[in-house]
Order: C-alpha cells, then structure tokens, then sequence
C-alpha cells in the first residue's frame, strides 16, 4: 500500500504579531512548523502502513525552506519525501495549489501506484479546507472529508470503511481505493521520533522538483495566473467607536457594581428582563 | 484567497480600484443562488442565514435569490423550497432522486455543478460546515472558479458588481477582501452564526425549477453504511443559546471556573470559554468561543477574564449586550463591550450571580 501525505509549512500562527501603526505581519523570529493538522493525517497514514505495511510519501509545495518540514515527517516515520518548489508557484490560491499537487501526485505514481492520498483537515495559515477536496477532484479520487476513524480496509477487494463527522452526527462510509482522506483532529497524537529516524531525516536525499519535474503541463493554470481568486486589500478590523460603559461606584464593592451594572442594563435593555426570567424558569 | 507560498506577501495585483472587463459569456451568469443543505430531515440554519445574506447582495445587484435543494422526491424537499421562500428566496432549484438521501460527495458534486452549468448563477454561497466545506471544495474545483472560505462580510463592489467577500487572515489578526474576477460563479462558504438569521414571512412563496440529477446509484462509488446521531443531550449548545456566561485566563485556576458555572445556572445560560482554558483541559472544546471555535449571538454575553483577543471576539462580538469583567483597564474586550467592570472576577462574580438571583426573585414575586 502507498500513502501520500500532503503536508505545508505554516508559520506558527499562534506566534504572529500584526504591527500596531502599519498593519503589515511582523514574520521576524515567527517560526516555521508543519500545520498541526497534517500531523494527524500524517499519524493516520503511518498507523495503516504498520498495520498492513507499504510506504508513505510526504509531499509539500512551497518555497526551498520547506525542506524542514518533510525531514521532520520522515523523523516521525516517512519514507519518502518531496518538495515541489518553483517560482512559477508563487501566489498560488487553493485551485492553482491543488492543480500543481495533484500534478506531482500523478508523477510519483509513474514509480509507484499511489492507494490514498491523506491531506489535513485544514492549514493555520489558508485555513480554507479547499486543497484536499481539490486534489480528490483533479485525481478524480472518492473524497473522505473529516475522518476520525479508520474502523476497516480491504486491500483485497481495495475497500475502505470511515467514520466521517458530519453536521448532527457520524457518518459511516464504505468506498473503493483510490481516495483521499482529510483526517479530524482529536483522535490520534503524533509519535515520538525514534532516533533512528532523526538520523535518517537528516541524511535522507529529499526530492526536489521544479515545474517540470512536477510534471506541470498547463503553467497557466499555476501561479497568480491560475488562482481565480484575487486579495484585494489587507487591512485591520476596525475599532468600534463606542466603548464599553465602565461601571463605577463610590464604593467600588463587588456588591454595588453588579447591582448598579443590572439597573443600568434593564434600563436601557428592558429586553433582558424577559430573555433572563424566560431562560432561568 | 493566495495560499501555498504567498500567502504572506501584500497582495501583488491590487484588484480593489482596477477596471476591468467580464468576458461577454460571464457576463450571461445572472442570480444570487445559496445551497441549501440539510441533513436527516432538517435544513441546517446557516441555509437560512444564507438566505438572509444573499437577499441582500440580490437587491443590490436587482437580480434574483434562489435556494438550491438537492433531495429526495417528495413532501420534504419541497417544504424546503417553501421553507426557502419564506427566508427571502424568490425561486428554487429542485432536484429531487432517491440517491440524494444522504449527503454524499459525488452525486451532490454533480447534481450542483450541473445546476450551475445550466442556469448560471453569479453568485454561490454555502455554509461553512463539513457538508458544505466538502461539496464547495469539489464543486469549485469541477467548474474552475473561485472559492473564498469562512467569510464574515459579503458585499458587491459597486465598480463592477463583483462579490467582495471579507475573510480573517493570519490567524485573524487581519481580514482581507478577496475578489474572483473573470470566473463565474463566485463561490463562498460562511460559518454558521456569523450573518443574522433573517425575518421569516410567512406570506413569501416562489417558483420551483425542476432538473434531473440524472445518474444510478451503480455509478457511485461510496455507500453511507449507517448515520450515527450526536446525543444532543451531552452536547453544549452554545451556537443558540440566549445568555451566554463565558471565562477566560483571568479565572486563574480550573477551581475558579466554578464560578462560571454558577452564574450560568441562576440564569439558565450556556457556559462558554476561550481557547487556552479548552487546551488546558478546564472544559470541553465543544464550549470554546471564538475563530477556531463556535460563532455566537446570544442576547447577553458575560465575559470574565477574558482579554478579549481578536480571534476570541470575532465568534462573540454580534451579541446584543456584552459585559466585561477585567482586572485591567486597558483590556482590549473595553473596546467592544456593552458594560465593563473593572475588578477581580473572583470576587465580581459571586456579587453579580448574587445581583441577578435577588433580581429574579423579586420578578418572580411582581409576578
Ligand atoms: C489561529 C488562532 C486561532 C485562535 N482561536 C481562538 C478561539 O477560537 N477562541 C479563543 O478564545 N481564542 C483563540 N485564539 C487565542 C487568542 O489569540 C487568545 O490567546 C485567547 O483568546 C486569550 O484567552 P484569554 O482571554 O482567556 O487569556 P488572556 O489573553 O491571557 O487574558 C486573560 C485576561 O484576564 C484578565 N485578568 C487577569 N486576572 C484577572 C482577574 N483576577 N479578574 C479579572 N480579569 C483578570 C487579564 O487582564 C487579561 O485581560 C486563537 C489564536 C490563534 C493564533
Ligand atoms: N502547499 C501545500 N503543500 C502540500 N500540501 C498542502 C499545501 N497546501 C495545502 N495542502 C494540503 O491541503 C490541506 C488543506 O489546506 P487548506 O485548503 O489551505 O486549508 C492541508 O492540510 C495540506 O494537507
């Protein structure tokens, strides 16, 4: 069996700061990880291959520096990894995206039949959901969004049993291989890189390719040029202009603050009597 | 919206002032159109929120607003379509087959792409959820177009009637406007809550446009197996409840959020926190408030302890009235709120749980 696992480096998000007066992202000293939630596909994709063997393949697109991240997957148990990298892919929306990744896909399965495709549920810093449903479509593979869990594969008959979440409930799905998965986060937790892997990460020869070896056929369909969606401006959300009416007492104890804040608000929300005395009944 | 590589960069082709021409055959792309999804008999609310959004962008560009229903044949998908109407649609496409029972990607990809095809829209919005996430995805993808995930605003641009949909980005600490030029329709998905729900009208009916969908079920390739339904009673309902009690970091330790609790109870209201408490175990994720959590709008929203960072107000600042109880005075959630309080949650808590049951027991006793 062979699995590709899509991943994309991503600053961490939880460490950007906006500048106060320009607006503009400060990225000094953010550093770069690989989006959580590809962990949890790449931790679903490993559990398969020791449970019915095979190879897993890591594959990103994105500027050389990207490199870090499919060595770190291969130090958590990858076999193989790949980094698409050119500037024809810069700008890319999630179309352009998708179109260049299914693309490499299809160049990895000339070596080697690919089963599934497993994509993360979403990035930190796209944060659409877009790419993965965008390959399955390129690839013209069953899509299998937001799986917690793998209950049954068939290699045999090449059939697969999820659990997919779905609005008001789990949905239980039976489909044929090829697919791609999008896989729920919550319901596994990456391994501890052994120390073998770390040695091999570090040495192992990553594939790079550039547009051809990507096997890109349409470079309109790439880029700037192929992502139909276009930012127009970036700006920060704006300050209401009213601000919060602070309560103040000459007291300041807690007692009369909640006490002049609730006259205070049913004055001027008579609304709230009703909504708190039908919600408390 | 750029992804992959330059998602980072200032946008390169500023699209905001440009002019620019729609090829002709775009042009012939008419209609504001919101999917209308619906799972085990219920349309989920977003669709009619949807609705309310789309009646909008449709008076404003003086075109129509149609609800898309994909179903099975019968009572149910047409109470849908006039479920639609009420909510401010004008028509409905309706497609109606046996295989549409339960929401499955393939034959719902090709049942909405045909629509499309064939009528035209210029406009196509989805709810932001696993059902409309997955089929906006795939149907952006089939028909080559434009795609803007998890917008919070939605707008025409009065140059050139283009949708102007404003999304977070950077981990929301910026929003950014994105545009989809020459691609028709423009698609967006919108998260449940973030747009009012609109006036229904009882009065309100429309016309329905019939398609078939046209393939057997041996052409599709996934089976649903079996529906398992979330007990609704072990879930917190944060998305619709009316009083909201919410805390963050400034409740110091897990013990302290009993307080929270206790409010809550006296006022029949849902508890709600903010990310670091969800992460640190304090509650279940399903009570997170916020981006990456549920979108509220409730008629009161107690936050204690809560610094009101941007990705935490973006899921709760539609509520009607909000108190802030914060130590420090220069708390960002003293921008937006209705009420503050400057002063340790741990003590004003307990006095304003003390304020409202006295409140409601004098109400009680007026009668
Ligand atoms: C991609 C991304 C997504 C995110 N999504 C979410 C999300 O969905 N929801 C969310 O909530 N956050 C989210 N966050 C995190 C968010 O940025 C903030 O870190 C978080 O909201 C802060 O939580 P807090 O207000 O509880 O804590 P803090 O920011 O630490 O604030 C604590 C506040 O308590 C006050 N305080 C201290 N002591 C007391 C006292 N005794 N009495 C009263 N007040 C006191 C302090 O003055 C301070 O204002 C996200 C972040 C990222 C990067
Ligand atoms: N540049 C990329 N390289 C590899 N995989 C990607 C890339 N962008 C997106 N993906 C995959 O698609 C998923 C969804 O991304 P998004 O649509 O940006 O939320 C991610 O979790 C990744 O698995």
């Amino acid at each position: 069996m062979h699995i590709v696992v899509c991943i994309k480096q991503v600053p961490d998000s939880a460490q950007i700061r906006v500048h106060p007066v320009t607006n503009t992202i400060m990225r000094q000293g953010v550093p770069a990880i690989v989006n959580p939630y590809d962990l949890y596909s790449l931790e679903e994709a490993l559990r398969l291959k020791d449970k019915y063997g095979g190879r897993v393949t890591v594959l990103s697109m994105g500027p050389p520096q990207a490199e870090a991240a499919l060595r770190k997957a291969i130090s958590f148990g990858a076999d193989d990894a790949i980094l698409v990298t050119d500037r024809v892919f810069a700008g890319s929306d999630t179309l352009a995206t998708s179109y260049a990744l299914a693309s490499a896909i299809r160049q990895i399965q000339k070596d080697m039949p690919v089963d599934m495709v497993f994509a993360g549920k979403q990035t930190i810093d796209g944060d659409t959901a877009q790419v993965g449903p965008g390959i399955a479509k390129r690839l013209d593979m069953q899509l299998l969004t937001y799986v917690s869990s793998i209950p049954a594969l068939d290699m045999e008959n090449r059939e697969i049993t999820v659990e997919r979440r779905a609005e008001g409930g789990v949905q239980v799905l039976r489909t044929k291989l090829p697919c791609l998965v999008t896989v729920l986060e919550g319901n596994n937790e990456m391994r501890f890189a052994t120390m073998a892997n770390m040695f091999r990460a570090a040495r192992y020869p990553l594939k790079v390719w550039d547009k051809d070896g990507a096997g890109i056929e349409d470079i309109t369909k790439t880029g700037l040029k192929g992502s139909p969606t276009i930012v127009s401006k970036v700006f920060a959300p704006t300050a209401k202009t009213v601000k919060a009416e602070i309560i103040d007492t000459e007291s300041n104890q807690p007692k009369d603050l909640a006490v002049t804040l609730l006259a205070k608000m049913f004055t001027q929300h008579p609304q709230l009597q009703r909504e708190i005395g039908k919600s408390a009944n | 919206m750029s992804d992959a590589n330059e998602t980072s960069q200032a946008p390169k082709k500023p699209a905001g002032r440009r002019k620019f021409e729609l090829d002709p055959a775009l042009a012939a792309y008419k209609g504001v159109w919101v999917f209308i999804e619906h799972e085990r008999g219920k349309v989920h609310t977003v669709s009619w929120e949807l609705l309310g959004e789309g009646r909008k962008l449709a008076d404003k560009l003086g075109v129509e607003l149609a609800g898309v229903v994909l179903g099975t044949p019968g009572d149910m998908s047409r109470s849908f379509c006039a479920e639609a109407f009420r909510h401010g649609a004008d028509l409905c496409y309706l497609m109606e087959d046996e295989l549409l029972k339960d929401y499955r990607n393939e034959p719902f990809t090709k049942g909405l792409t045909d629509l499309v095809n064939r009528y035209q829209p210029e406009i196509l919005l989805l709810g932001a959820t696993t059902q409309g996430r997955d089929l906006a995805g795939s149907v952006a993808t089939t028909l080559q177009t434009g795609l803007t995930a998890d917008c919070t605003e939605l707008a025409i641009d009065p140059e050139n009637r283009s949708l102007a949909a404003t999304r977070p980005t950077f981990g929301g600490s910026l929003l950014c406007t994105i545009v989809t030029l020459n691609y028709r329709p423009q698609m967006a998905t919108v998260r449940p809550r973030v747009m009012a729900m609109p006036e229904r009208d009882e009065s309100r009916s429309g016309r329905i446009v019939e398609h078939p969908l046209g393939i057997v079920e041996a052409s599709i390739i996934t089976k649903v197996l079996e529906f398992i339904p979330d007990n609704l009673q072990d879930k917190p309902q944060l998305a619709f409840a009316d009083i909201i009690v919410a805390g963050g970091r400034g409740l110091k330790k897990p013990e302290n959020f009993h307080l929270i609790w206790e409010l809550a109870k006296v006022l029949g209201a849902e508890v709600g926190a903010t990310r670091p408490l969800v992460q640190d175990g304090w509650v279940e994720a399903d009570r997170q408030v916020g981006q990456s959590g549920k979108t509220v709008r409730p008629k009161l929203y107690i936050a204690a302890g809560i610094s009101g960072a941007v990705q935490h107000r973006v899921g709760m600042e539609a509520s009607d009235v909000i108190i802030a109880i914060n130590s420090d005075p220069n708390a960002p959630i003293f921008d937006f709120a209705t009420y503050g309080i400057v002063g340790n949650a741990m003590t004003i808590l307990p006095a304003l749980t003390e304020a409202f049951r006295q409140h409601l027991a004098t109400a009680k006793l007026a009668g």
